[in-house]
């Protein structure tokens, strides 16, 4: 909702639109103290965090705890935004870290895996085509190694692989490979199943 | 795109949940409450936060932070009611000074230019060049209220800067500049459990730049960012009386166990780590190349006159025999001065006199020549290093990082050093300095005020300059019937795999003469009630062994020019000697464990980690643990 607003300079009215924000401007805000901007900021950004947190830990109970150590860490984190990359770069980098963390956490807890492993459980039910949908997507996850699995949770969102790659601090040519490499596994697991 | 990736991606989005509309009212409120906290704490060292309406004026901000020296801190002291005006000649050059995204105190008469419609992304992504231009503008202090002509913003100080901290009195400025900083950001090292990982291995680090900045962000006003806080840096900045070397060893290792601080439930296990102090004037004749960087943004005081003020200081530590080089690099790359005598000071602060700043950074043709230069001073039995001066950007030439790590350490092993003084605050990259020091065998410092120039290029020059021991690698393997868990205090950047310590090829840091290094595990004895992981209902049962140590200490070292490396070893046992260097250094432990946030510091605060600097003072000849105490009490008052 723009508004207009007068302003003087030396003598002459001067009239600003006033437009959205960035999510730049709004985190430099916030990392400058400004509490409106950061709320306006993780409004916005809410949904985005909870989806990358689904995709990198696949159930819906561990996107939330991740979810909820993301908001709990960006207040500190954000007085680090330096403003030079991209905010939701770095806000997705913020996140997968955050998941690494979990990971790191649970894999000292106990030596099960987490996340992709215990898919069965929070399998949606109902309309069949799509459980046999998320069958594949749990089998095929599981089976890749992390890394890949990290990347396809960046990439399956249509982010690019330069943008990837920024966000896991690899190059833009790795994360090539690593699509290719997931591609490739896919198509085994796919070869398999289809001999079975 | 594959059928198999393209059904993946239907599957994600099929599977994908709405997060819960509960759930995320409550992680917003959550997330804001500790924002709130978080500014209340802040409020104090943020002196431009308690407008928050303002975000508007942060490139003004910017500039007028720059002003925040010791002088201009009392001049806006001063100038409460009267009100500052700063004039930059061209209001398109610095765009970024409104920002479309807020709207304006009404009260505040602000400068606009024209309206804003590109698109917003434009404004992020153009800001931090901008921010550059902005510093170049020429800034002036009007000491009368709010002068008015065409290019002008006036902007009522309301006295928030008189609660900014005062720079001590050497003379030497610290300014923040725009927030370009750039950390090598690694998470806390995370506990371990003996059973499941009993080896932890890492590289030494005699690096300090980590304290400085620490000191200067406290210094005005500013907690620090996490991620800026390495402890094992803050530890090592402080010299350490631990016992002296006996015979050929180049230096001496002593490992103590003793109480935690700040958990009665744990124990610390302390290595000491004393390099041998050779005679001075046994010591190899040296080959110093200045790099310096006169590029535009080195122009602050704090910067190029500063380092040149800090080589003077340095000159008449050394002898006829060394010779000094300097090369500058900014726009192009040239050497200034060729080899000269140490004591031909005329000659070098005379060039030190002739280099200002202007261009940009054309750091890769500015490295080549200096090593070409270093290569033709190098003789046998010399000790040839190049000292690179810079406030951190080397944004020309080496686009690739990993080719300039891989360029200085090719010339590591054709034996010239590289160490890294860091100057100013702005655009510092602190990724940057530490990946070329550890690659160059050198030492990374950051010089931000006169006497921390002394204490690095005068009372620590030897250590600085002389190495003694190369590669210097810790590998510790606790027994797992002795203690259930461990955590390594620091050193998260220095990490290494278990098989690289008996790997020769893989890099690690070094000791120069008279360095001390420090490193410091909690350790959770079995049984302990501290112990936080539940044994496994699953897992396998840990070996028992008969054994009371606690575990087994290695390192490895190479000595100067060597490529092999030798082996020492020693059993960890109970006990030990508890001296009071010890004990400051564990409270700088706890120092910086507070400034990160450590969640295993329990209701131990800034007060007990003060009581323990002061009781374990000792001999502070230089008053660098004085400083260290008046730093822990800034933060106290800042971390409210």
């Amino acid at each position: 909702m723009p508004f207009r607003q007068g302003l003087t300079i030396g003598t002459r009215p001067i009239t600003v639109m006033r437009m959205e924000p960035t999510n730049e401007s709004l985190a430099r805000a916030a990392s400058d103290g400004d509490g409106a901007a950061f709320a306006q900021l993780l409004e916005r950004q809410y949904d985005g965090i909870f989806s990358l947190a689904f995709r990198l830990s696949g159930s819906r109970a561990d996107a939330e705890d991740l979810t909820q150590d993301v908001c709990t860490a960006l207040p500190t984190k954000l007085q680090g935004f330096r403003g030079e990359a991209r905010f939701t770069t770095w806000l997705w980098r913020v996140v997968v870290n955050a998941a690494h963390d979990r990971r790191r956490r649970a894999a000292t807890r106990a030596r099960h895996t987490e996340g992709w492993g215990d898919w069965e459980k929070n399998r949606r039910a109902g309309d069949s085509e799509t459980s046999e949908a998320v069958d594949w997507l749990t089998q095929a996850m599981r089976s890749l190694p992390e890394d890949l699995r990290d990347t396809l949770a960046l990439v399956l969102d249509d982010m690019t692989h330069e943008d990837a790659a920024d966000v896991l601090g690899v190059s833009a040519g790795t994360i090539s490979w690593r699509v290719s490499e997931a591609k490739k596994h896919l198509r085994a697991l796919r070869e398999r199943e289809d001999q079975v | 795109m594959s059928d198999e990736f393209d059904d993946l991606k239907h599957a994600m989005k099929a599977a994908m949940p709405a997060p819960d509309a509960a759930q995320k009212a409550s992680h917003l409120a959550m997330a804001q409450k500790k924002f709130e906290t978080l500014q209340g704490s802040a409020d104090e060292a943020r002196p431009t936060s308690d407008r928050p309406k303002t975000g508007i004026f942060r490139g003004v901000r910017e500039m007028l932070s720059t002003l925040s020296t010791r002088g201009a801190l009392t001049a806006s002291t001063a100038f409460v009611a009267l009100g500052l005006a700063v004039v930059v000649p061209d209001w398109r050059q610095a765009p970024q000074l409104f920002d479309a995204g807020y709207s304006v105190d009404e009260a505040q008469p602000v400068p606009v230019v024209r309206e804003r419609a590109e698109a917003d992304d434009t404004l992020g992504r153009a800001a931090p060049e901008a921010e550059m231009e902005i510093q170049e503008a020429p800034v002036i202090i009007v000491p009368e209220p709010l002068v008015q002509s065409a290019p002008v913003v006036s902007m009522q100080q309301d006295g928030a800067y008189t609660r900014a901290m005062p720079v001590p009195g050497d003379g030497a400025l610290v300014q923040i500049e725009g927030d370009t900083e750039a950390f090598a950001d690694a998470d806390q090292n995370p506990l371990k459990v003996t059973a499941d990982e009993p080896v932890s291995t890492f590289s030494i680090d005699v690096d300090t730049a980590s304290y400085s900045f620490i000191r200067s962000a406290l210094m005005n006003g500013q907690m620090p960012p996490v991620e800026s806080v390495r402890i094992e840096e803050m530890i090592n900045y402080f010299p350490y009386d631990y016992a002296e070397p006996q015979g050929d060893q180049p230096f001496e290792t002593t490992v103590t166990v003793t109480d935690t601080p700040w958990n009665p439930d744990t124990q610390l296990l302390h290595i000491a780590i004393q390099g041998e102090k050779p005679a001075l004037e046994d010591r190899p004749p040296l080959n110093l190349v200045f790099l310096i960087d006169t590029s535009g943004s080195m122009e602050a005081a704090n910067k190029l006159p500063l380092l040149k003020q800090s080589l003077a200081l340095m000159l008449p530590q050394l002898t006829e025999e060394d010779e000094i080089a300097i090369v500058t690099y900014a726009g192009s790359a040239g050497q200034v001065l060729e080899a000269t005598s140490a004591t031909d000071t005329d000659a070098i602060l005379g060039a030190l006199d002739n280099l200002s700043a202007g261009g940009s950074t054309n750091g890769e043709d500015g490295l080549r020549q200096a090593y070409s230069v270093a290569e033709g001073m190098a003789e046998e039995g010399e000790v040839t290093r190049v000292l690179l001066a810079t406030d951190g950007d080397f944004n020309v030439g080496f686009f690739d990082p990993k080719r300039l790590e891989q360029f200085i350490s090719d010339k590591r092993e054709s034996g010239t050093y590289l160490s890294v003084l860091g100057f100013g605050r702005g655009n510092l990259d602190d990724e940057i300095m530490q990946t070329l020091a550890q690659n160059g065998n050198g030492q990374a410092a950051y010089i931000d005020t006169l006497s921390e120039a002394q204490k690095v290029l005068v009372d620590q020059l030897t250590g600085a300059l002389f190495p003694i021991a190369n590669d210097v690698k810790i590998q510790v393997e606790f027994n797992p019937g002795q203690i259930a868990e461990y955590r390594l205090i620091g050193y998260e950047t220095r990490g290494l795999n278990r098989q690289d310590f008996n790997n020769d090829r893989v890099d690690a840091g070094d000791i120069g003469a008279g360095h001390t290094v420090t490193a410091i595990y909690e350790i959770t004895p079995v049984g302990s009630p501290a112990v936080l992981t539940d044994d496994l209902r699953y897992g396998e049962v840990a070996a028992s062994s008969d054994s009371d140590e606690l575990g087994f200490f290695k390192l490895r070292y190479k000595a100067p020019g060597a490529d092999n490396s030798r082996l020492i070893e020693t059993p960890i046992l109970a006990g030990g000697d508890v001296t009071d260097e010890m004990r400051f250094a564990m409270a700088i432990a706890g120092f910086g464990e507070l400034l990160t946030d450590s969640p295993y510091l329990g209701d131990w605060s800034y007060d007990q980690a003060i009581a323990l600097a002061n009781a374990s003072k000792g001999d502070d000849p230089f008053g660098y643990r004085a400083e260290a105490i008046r730093l822990m009490r800034l933060a106290e008052s800042l971390d409210q």
